[in-house]
């Protein structure tokens, strides 16, 4: 397996330095005089600390928010949501490309216009962050203060040499890119989720390294951008978390896309040469090498919480687990609590922002809300999209829980027959002789919309038989969860029912 | 000797015992074909320069019994090819060299027909070498007269299975590795779910000498997926082998582990449930392949095409050439695995006796071609024949489906693979030690300790 070292533009640095977003970090800001002491004192603006600042300003609690980069952190500015407009170019060519499947003629020319679908992406960063903009939050009462922040006692930070005191404060600083210790890696370049989106001119060949969440949906969409896209993985399937068929259904969707898969792989070095970079694989004792345009990796995270001096205000933490919380987020500072991807094991959005808001109950209104009631569903926006929430098979079973499992392939849906979206299932987990849900799997082009209705009847404690009396609009792909809760309501009929109802008939 | 009759009167058709006793006669053929004299080895497939596979051997183990009750093979002789294989593996180096034939008792996955060393690099692998194993019991069950031929053989049988260190598999957790390689260790193959070890489990438990622990078997039934599909309730598994090969050897009607007493199941019902699940996939036939219907389905693991992608019903359909198909989440590229339908004969025969006639019509002048064959596929028609033809068949047999139909018509016809290995202590420990109760279990002698 050998490319030559391509002749195209791209250059590792072909990305200009990236534009500063207007809102997420205004130039020429001057930090506000510092109100002391502060009810609550923000560190991070992602989602959770945004949430945690609002929400404490719109309750009439003194707010100060530190952002040490740019207001949104990781989700709106390196992950999620510009891997999301990627994504959806992505799949227009894989659509265009595959448009005979619709009975509709492929275009005779389909030229990727990199550039276009990056600058789409930059836009709509923009435009999303407008609501967030630091002129915004000070109207909405909260204090944003550009800088690093470092406690300095068990009740004060220092943010660039000025002292902020506060009576509660929250960690909200989520997590940086974790790089895989490959020999000569530092020295041949890569690029992180955090630098691939400043890229203007796509990499002829990449390799991704790491087959999680972040790593699949990139490496899919390289592959339909049209770059030829290898990932290794150490592990035999992708998204280590997730039941088999899934991850099993997304490899599949990654070799159809013309992804060069590599599981059970390990990464065991790099060398620049040439204009491109030799990599060495070893599979299973067999080595093997490719040479690569780009490297993408540090899919991997680490909680952020170095440079916090957290041992000055007494917060215990853990360089790979994070900031240490009780279930009400309390650290072992009972003044300081901690929200999001920085103390919690679901490093997703909308678990940063339902912790932040918990935190800030629990920290200003003697709340008692525990981080353990609550139901987080996720998605992993590959095509298709793998979709969870509540407990996995086996975690159910290591919790000696009977469990029975409805499953509808979507090719027994009529409406994903109608759109040629066949591929994937919907599976819901009861407790074996009950129609209490205790998780689900979806599988699926809009996973992440369907996943929603479950976790629903989740924490509304609606059991799945009662979700079979719930007439669905038809045709949608929703249905799945209409004949899943309608294979559950006719397994729990009862057998003396159904006689007595053929006794009738027979009458 | 009576044939096995739980059928509904109309399911069985007069001449199907004729039909079976031809198809398991000419499967047997396959293992008088296809060995190496000198060492008793099997070769994986008939194809040309093919290497054995151990499992098959373990198959050919079992069918010499059958064999001899069919009268196809003297006793004399299935004994002396019975000896040759085990006198080969208890001489084999068990060094772990790259050049060797095993260590810690199992044996690498594929050895070379004349050395018996190990070939194409592969991995030590514990499921085929249960299957080797399970195949050297049932022979040593069978050939019970004291010969010195006789019970030579069955002394080997024992020292190999008292050798194997099962202990030692059990590297990463209490469940069982998937195997070994001398250049890399342990693989590590994510071996979740259920899958056809239940088998390698119990004899790994029933060992007198480097037993599985008892947590082993629990380890890996924590991977269970109990699903509702297409109106049946299973333990998933997709590909049809993984429901059939345990119980090629053991008789697991009405008998049950915790997980089948929490599910009010067998795994033999399971099966049955499994093989229905399977035609209602091919009834469905999401995909439009040729020729999938009530009368036509099965996908396992096996040969298929490896032609160029070609257009079915408006998309694009790739050919996967040897795969694990399964349903519902495929691999699917419309091959049908014929060895595999039959195989399920014992739990289905109402259904799968069906099918096996249409089957035995696909390939015209050749009776049996299309149920001996890996697979066929009538999607992938070669471009130069005609819209009639049968479509793709794999080219000639393998060794493993032909030792599943041999001892599975057998276990339809007289249960004899079942009645021998009820007979072996170390299974009935096995199963007990595996949390197995009830049924023929609670009447089945206990070993004395050795």
């Amino acid at each position: 397996m050998r490319l030559a070292p391509s002749t195209s533009p791209y250059h590792p640095d072909a990305g200009l330095p990236r534009e500063r977003n207007p809102n997420a970090r205004p130039h020429g800001w001057q930090n506000p005089t510092a109100r002391s002491p502060y009810d609550l004192l923000v560190i991070g603006a992602g989602p959770g600390g945004l949430v945690a600042a609002r929400v404490a300003a719109a309750a009439g609690a003194q707010v100060a928010l530190i952002e040490g980069h740019e207001i949104g952190g990781n989700c709106l500015n390196d992950g999620c949501l510009p891997s999301k407009t990627i994504i959806r170019s992505a799949q227009l060519y894989a659509e265009m490309r595959n448009a005979e499947n619709f009975g509709v003629a492929s275009p005779p020319e389909m030229p990727v216009d990199f550039a276009a679908a990056m600058e789409r992406m930059r836009r709509i960063r923009v435009r999303l962050s407008r609501i967030d903009s630091a002129a915004h939050l000070t109207a909405e009462g909260v204090a944003v203060h550009f800088g690093l922040a470092r406690f300095v006692g068990p009740d004060a930070v220092d943010v660039d040499g000025v002292r902020l005191r506060f009576k509660k404060a929250l960690i909200a600083t989520g997590t940086r890119a974790q790089l895989p210790e490959i020999d000569g890696l530092a020295e041949a370049g890569y690029i992180t989720n955090e630098k691939v989106f400043n890229l203007r001119v796509p990499p002829p060949s990449v390799l991704v390294i790491g087959g999680g969440p972040l790593g699949c949906e990139l490496a899919q969409a390289f592959a339909r951008f049209g770059t030829r896209t290898l990932i290794a993985h150490s592990e035999p399937l992708f998204l280590p978390k997730e039941e088999r068929d899934a991850a099993q259904m997304v490899s599949e969707a990654l070799a159809r896309d013309g992804v060069e898969i590599h599981l059970n792989c390990n990464v065991v070095s790099v060398r620049r040469e040439g204009g491109g970079k030799r990599v060495k694989m070893m599979v299973e004792g067999n080595l093997s090498t490719t040479v690569v345009d780009e490297i993408l990796t540090g899919i991997g995270r680490l909680p952020a919480v170095q440079g916090l001096d957290l041992e000055k205000a007494g917060v215990a933490y853990d360089v790979d687990a994070g900031i240490r919380v009780d279930d009400f987020l309390r650290t072992s500072n009972p003044r300081i609590y901690a929200a999001g991807d920085v103390c919690l094991e679901h490093q997703f959005t909308n678990t940063a922002e339902a912790s932040a808001r918990m935190a800030v109950r629990n920290a200003l209104f003697l709340g008692r809300q525990r981080m353990s009631a609550l139901t987080v569903p996720w998605c992993t926006y590959t095509d298709p999209q793998v979709a969870h929430v509540g407990l996995y098979v086996k975690q159910a079973r290591e919790l000696d829980i009977p469990v029975k499992t409805f499953t509808v392939p979507m090719h027994d849906v009529d409406r994903a027959i109608a759109d040629g979206e066949e591929d994937g299932f919907v599976k819901i987990h009861v407790r074996e002789g009950t129609d209490r849900i205790l998780g689900a799997t979806i599988v699926g082009r809009h996973a992440g919309e369907l996943i929603n209705h479950v976790a629903l009847a989740m924490v509304a404690r609606i059991g799945l038989r009662q979700l079979a009396g719930v007439v669905h609009a038809y045709p949608t792909q929703g249905d799945a969860i209409r004949q899943a809760a309608q294979a559950c309501a006719s397994s729990l009929a009862s057998p003396l029912r159904a006689w007595l109802q053929r006794l009738w008939l027979r009458r | 000797m009576a044939t096995h009759s739980t059928l509904p009167g109309d399911a069985v058709q007069a001449d199907d015992d004729a039909m079976l006793e031809r198809l398991q006669h000419a499967a047997f053929g396959y293992f008088s074909r296809h060995w190496n004299p000198a060492n008793g080895l099997v070769a994986d497939t008939s194809r040309p320069d093919s290497h054995s596979s151990i499992a098959v051997v373990g198959f050919a183990l079992s069918a010499y019994p059958v064999a001899v009750e069919r009268g196809w093979l003297t006793r004399e002789e299935a004994v002396l090819r019975g000896l040759a294989a085990l006198r080969f593996f208890w001489h084999s180096d068990q060094s772990g060299t790259p050049e060797s034939t095993g260590r810690n008792g199992f044996y690498f996955h594929f050895l070379h027909m004349d050395s018996g060393t190990r070939a194409w690099r592969s991995e030590l692998s514990l499921i085929d070498s249960a299957l080797l194993l399970a195949g050297m019991l049932t022979a040593a069950a069978y050939f019970d007269a004291p010969t010195p031929d006789e019970a030579e053989l069955r002394q080997l049988a024992d020292d190999i299975y008292r050798r194997a260190d099962w202990r030692w598999a059990q590297h990463d957790g209490a469940a069982v590795v998937h195997g070994w390689k001398p250049e890399s260790g342990f693989l590590n193959y994510g071996w979740e779910g259920y899958s056809e070890a239940i088998l390698l489990y119990v004899l790994g438990l029933g060992s007198p000498t480097h037993p599985l622990t008892e947590d082993s078997f629990e380890a890996w039934t924590a991977t269970y997926q109990w699903e509702n599909l297409y109106g049946e309730d299973f333990l998933y598994a997709g590909p049809l082998f993984i429901h059939q090969f345990s119980h090629a050897w053991i008789d697991f009607r009405g008998i049950r582990d915790r997980f089948m007493r929490e599910k009010r199941c067998d795994y033999f019902e399971n099966s049955r449930r499994a093989t229905y699940v399977q035609r209602e996939y091919a009834i469905r036939n999401p995909r439009s392949f040729v020729g999938f219907d009530a009368d036509c389905w099965g996908l396992s693991a096996g040969d298929g095409p490896s032609v160029k992608p070609r257009r079915v019903a408006g998309r694009r359909q790739a050919f996967y050439g040897y795969a694990a198909r399964g349903v519902p989440w495929g691999p699917d590229d419309g091959t049908i695995s014929g060895p595999s339908t039959l195989a399920s004969l014992v739990f289905a025969p109402e259904i799968v006796l069906p099918a096996v006639r249409q089957l035995l019509t696909r390939v015209a002048g050749e009776e049996g071609r299309a149920v001996h064959a890996s697979g066929v596929n009538a999607t992938a028609r070669a471009a130069a024949t005609s819209a009639k033809a049968a479509g793709w068949v794999s080219e000639g047999e393998f060794g493993l489906d032909q030792g599943m139909i041999v001892l599975m018509i057998e276990n339809f016809r007289s249960g004899l693979l079942w009645q021998l290995t009820r007979s072996c202590p170390c299974i009935g420990t096995g199963l007990r030690r595996a949390g197995f109760r009830g049924g023929w279990l609670a009447s089945a002698t206990r070993p004395t300790r050795a």
